[in-house]
């Protein structure tokens, strides 16, 4: 609960700063609630969808003749270093060669927008505000610097491309629905596989291709039950981990020594 | 019904875990193996990761072998002595099996030597016993008597210093050749999730020249031990080992290996042999094709940590 006080206060802070950023004066106000702060994974969690809600808040000083509004909301969950590598055929087989370090990449990330980025801001703009997979800052180590690289990379495509066919990575340009001109809504799919952890949510409005008001709020998701206590446990005392299963093996051993003795 | 495995990381049907366990407890219960051999390339088929599956499949044999020593060990049928000077050099292969076990994942080459090293054995092993199984039975019709052991045929190994007397085997055997097989066994079944008796028995029986008599039940007790050494080490080390995945093939495989054992008294043991040499080598085969054949997908991606 604590945590999540001061991400809002972070939040505000952020907002505040970020009022000054935009050339226009903060005219619109963006408040946004999602269904579900606390997504519990259970032991039969086969994946949810949480929905997110806000709407524009107009003040005098917006232009009367701004009336179009672009939406695109970033999901992302909660950061790790990953390994892409790749494979080549040596000596007639298959073999793991080359390999790129993604440094501290969301495990789970989601773009959403009322329609596709191209229309929303031009490329300029898309690639500042990291408008789509193929914007969005995914850190490598190449060699010794750390940099992001071309979209069309063979390393960053595959990773994007393995990541969206585990339904961890997706990019929906239809997935934002205006319900009234200032009302919207959006659905955040989580795969079964979805990683714990704090997830943020940051939802930008654009109006003619400029971004005019921006927030964020986050959500959390914990694995709860049974699972979760082995997970936790193997990780942070695997000798009492080893131990138990151990004796779990010779339980069971013992227990069908005695269930089917024959002699 | 679908569980979710906290380790492996992904939803499994219980039933599907059961019957698998099930089936490999039959096969090993059948020809008297733990059949690790099955069960790890199985879990790597439905989708485990191959370093969950060798790690988990550990903690199962170690369950089998156990139910299997004990009903053993009441007919006296194991050598304490010679189980003991296997053990000395299983636990030492074990530990250094994990080790290259771990340096390998770091490497990114743990899939591809648990896949090599997996063609390599069981196509031998495979092939060896496949062959060895075919020319008994051509024999049997043809109604040549099977070349009893020649009492008295020593070879190199019966010429090693530091002898020592098992009992109840009735060997006067060097210890040096039994470490040594303790050490290779300890060693492939920590890398590649198997017991190794289906390499122990036949080394044990040619080269060793242990009598049949106590030749599954002593192989079972290194199994057993060497087993829980490597799910410890797993645990303490890679944190790979699932107990929820090892608890339901456990389960499964124990009450799989009693209808198995059954079954396997009703079949001649030569064809016994070649119905287990062909499973082998059709294992060891698919592994080769997947090896060879141009990966669907050229890329993989591994978490390395820095998870919130």
């Amino acid at each position: 609960m604590i945590r999540r006080v001061s991400l809002a206060a972070s939040c505000a802070v952020l907002g505040l700063a970020m009022s000054f950023a935009p050339s226009s004066a903060q005219a619109e106000r963006l408040i946004v609630s999602v269904s579900n702060h606390r997504v519990t994974v259970t032991p039969n969690y086969s994946g949810e969808e949480l929905v997110l809600f806000g709407s524009v808040e107009k003040d005098a000083s917006t232009p009367a003749s701004r009336t179009a509004y672009d939406l695109v909301v970033t999901v992302s969950g909660p950061r790790a270093d990953m390994v892409t590598r790749r494979k080549e055929r040596k000596f007639g087989i298959w073999i793991n060669t080359d390999y790129r370090q993604f440094l501290h990449v969301p495990a789970y990330l989601a773009l959403f927008a009322n329609r596709p980025f191209d229309a929303i801001a031009n490329p300029e703009v898309q690639r500042r505000q990291q408008l789509g997979l193929n914007n969005v800052l995914l850190t490598q180590r190449v060699g010794p610097d750390y940099a992001d690289v071309v979209p069309n990379d063979a390393f960053r495509s595959a990773f994007v491309r393995l990541r969206s066919e585990h339904g961890l990575y997706r990019e929906d340009t239809s997935a934002v629905t205006f319900l009234t001109p200032t009302l919207f809504r959006t659905g955040i799919p989580l795969p079964a596989a979805v990683p714990i952890g704090t997830y943020n949510v940051e939802i930008k409005l654009f109006s003619d291709g400029a971004l005019v008001a921006r927030t964020e709020t986050a959500f959390e998701i914990v694995k709860v039950g049974f699972e979760q206590f082995v997970a936790t446990t193997s990780r942070q005392d695997g000798f009492v981990y080893g131990l138990v299963t151990m004796a779990m093996a010779l339980m069971t051993g013992w227990m069908a020594s005695i269930v089917f003795r024959k002699d | 019904m679908q569980l979710y495995l906290p380790i492996a990381d992904i939803p499994v049907n219980v039933f599907l875990l059961l019957a698998m366990g099930a089936a490999v407890g039959f096969v090993s219960g059948m020809f008297g193996i733990g059949g690790g051999f099955l069960m790890t390339p199985l879990l790597i088929f439905i989708g485990i990761t191959p370093a969950v599956a060798v790690a988990s499949v550990a903690s199962h044999i170690a369950a089998s072998s156990f139910s299997g020593a004990l009903s053993y060990w009441r007919r006296r049928a194991i050598d304490p002595a010679l189980a003991l000077v296997l053990l000395s050099g299983g636990t030492v292969g074990t530990a250094l099996g994990v080790g290259t076990f771990t340096l390998l994942r770091s490497l990114g080459q743990l899939d591809l030597m648990i896949a090599l090293s997996y063609v390599v054995l069981l196509t031998t092993v495979g092939g060896l016993m496949f062959w060895e199984g075919l020319r008994s039975i051509l024999r049997v019709r043809r109604g040549v008597a099977l070349p009893m052991r020649r009492s008295g045929s020593h070879g190199w190994i019966h010429g090693l210093p530091l002898k020592m007397r098992f009992k109840r085997s009735k060997i006067y055997l060097s210890v040096i050749p039994v470490v040594v097989v303790g050490i290779v066994i300890g060693f492939i079944g920590a890398v590649m999730g198997i017991g190794g008796g289906f390499i122990l028995v036949p080394i044990m029986i040619y080269v060793l020249r242990v009598p049949t008599s106590t030749v599954i039940g002593t192989s079972m007790v290194l199994t057993l031990v060497t087993m829980l050494f490597a799910t410890m080490l797993h645990a303490v080390t890679n944190h790979l080992v699932d107990a929820v995945l090892a608890l339901i093939l456990m389960v499964g495989g124990v009450t799989g290996a009693q209808f198995g054992a059954r079954a396997g008294q009703k079949i001649r043991g030569e064809h016994l042999r070649l119905l287990l040499g062909l499973l082998i080598l059709a294992v060891g085969i698919r592994f080769a094709i997947e090896l060879v054949i141009r990966p669907e997908d050229l890329f993989t991606i591994r978490e390395t940590g820095g998870a919130a």
